[in-house]
């Protein structure tokens, strides 16, 4: 069911999603192999219950994962880079946020979608910097899905070639699991928390892109061991791109912000190839 | 606690795949879970108490087939087995891997009626 608005039937949405599992498709098909009548002796007697066994060889996350596919496809269309902000409770991230939204304004199109199990608080604070902001409420979730996601883009049309930032609900555990179909997850650490915080949530730092150390105007107070912390990071994810700043001061938002450019650059630039291999198809059709 | 939304997913896999196969009733469920996949066995357990009550799943066993996670080490140019994403290779103790399996939450089958 939808969490967002309720909805646990068919109905249409403008990016077409699929509510439920109605998709018809014959047995065989996805790798499905079901066995008829396969009961304990391979008998089937009229009127006596009989166990069978259904294989399904499905992916538990396979309905988050066709709803991401879905998003995924609305941002490639839309030339949008989406980026899924993950952190624990108060790592800083809507505060990172208004700086961002703040410092990359008015040179792009911007919009934020919030996760939080309660109240329009972050939204409101987006808002007040000017940019557009979708307020999703969890209630008891711990996590975005896919398919909110899916629903909080109805609301925000007109972001072509623009970047849409997800601010996750606070957790560093269950939005690991829910792919949202972003273009690369980035993971916000703030000093005031621990330095171990990669290894003893490893399934989130595995996934990120970027690790953003936040608060680093706190260093001088606290004993945050901020080689350590690189270190931890490095064994939990070798590949992951680690950025030092402070929202507060400023420091190290050029090199963050220039990540997002070059991020959204890089993504034009395959739009730009995409076309161009488009063209050289038509052109190769005229010569022919 | 994602294991509550993975309880419900798989609930509604197996309604979904009733509908189709017509059966009324869920005796085992068998998973298969990796050790990388982010999912605890327990918490799952505790989800599906919670969560397949009152469906055609309620009473069905949880079968939880685990499957170790591997990965390959560029240093010893082999397919090793890691526990956890910041293990490193138990050969040469380089964190230079690349995981390969035992990533995957998936329902195998079914046992039903």
């Amino acid at each position: 069911m939808c969490t967002v608005c309720g909805c646990g039937d068919a109905h249409a949405h403008p990016h077409q999603h699929e509510h439920g599992d109605e998709h018809a498709h014959g047995h065989g098909e996805h790798g499905h192999h079901h066995h008829f009548g396969l009961g304990e002796a391979g008998l089937h007697v009229s009127g006596m219950s009989q166990e069978r066994i259904v294989r399904l060889e499905q992916d538990i996350l396979a309905r988050n994962h066709r709803h991401a596919a879905e998003n995924r496809g609305y941002f490639q269309n839309h030339g949008i880079l989406a980026l899924n902000l993950v952190s624990s409770p108060g790592s800083g991230k809507t505060r990172l946020l208004e700086r961002t939204l703040t410092d990359l304004h008015p040179r792009f199109r911007m919009a934020v979608i919030e996760g939080d199990q309660q109240t329009q608080n972050d939204a409101e604070r987006i808002r007040a910097t000017g940019c557009r902001a979708v307020q999703i409420n969890t209630g008891k979730g711990c996590h975005l899905d896919a398919h909110m996601v899916g629903h909080a883009l109805e609301s925000l049309e007109g972001l072509e070639h623009g970047i849409l930032f997800i601010e996750n609900v606070g957790n560093l555990v269950c939005p690991a699991l829910f792919d949202l179909g972003e273009a690369a997850k980035v993971v916000i650490l703030s000093v005031t928390e621990g330095e171990d915080k990669p290894v003893k949530y490893p399934d989130m730092f595995h996934r990120a892109a970027l690790v953003l150390i936040n608060k680093i105007d706190l260093l001088p107070h606290l004993e945050f061991d901020l080689a350590r912390c690189v270190d931890y990071v490095r064994q939990v994810n070798p590949h992951a791109e680690i950025l030092q700043l402070s929202a507060t001061t400023g420091e190290g938002m050029p090199a963050w912000c220039g990540w997002v450019e070059k991020r959204r650059e890089a993504l034009l630039a395959e739009e730009v190839a995409r076309y161009e291999r488009q063209i050289a198809a038509l052109k190769a059709e005229l010569v022919r | 606690m994602h294991e509550l939304s993975l309880c419900q997913g798989i609930v509604d896999a197996i309604e979904a795949e009733a509908r189709k196969q017509d059966f009324r009733r869920v005796r085992c469920v068998q998973l298969e879970i990796g050790a990388l996949a982010g999912v605890d066995g327990d918490a799952l357990r505790f989800g599906w108490e919670l969560v397949s009550p009152g469906t055609l799943a309620e009473g069905a066993a949880l079968d939880i087939v685990s499957v170790p996670g591997s990965a390959w080490c560029f240093d010893c140019q082999e397919t090793i087995e890691v526990e956890n994403y910041y293990d490193p290779c138990p050969r040469c103790q380089s964190h230079k891997l690349r995981v390969s399996g035992g990533e995957q939450l998936k329902i195998k089958q079914l046992e039903v009626e």
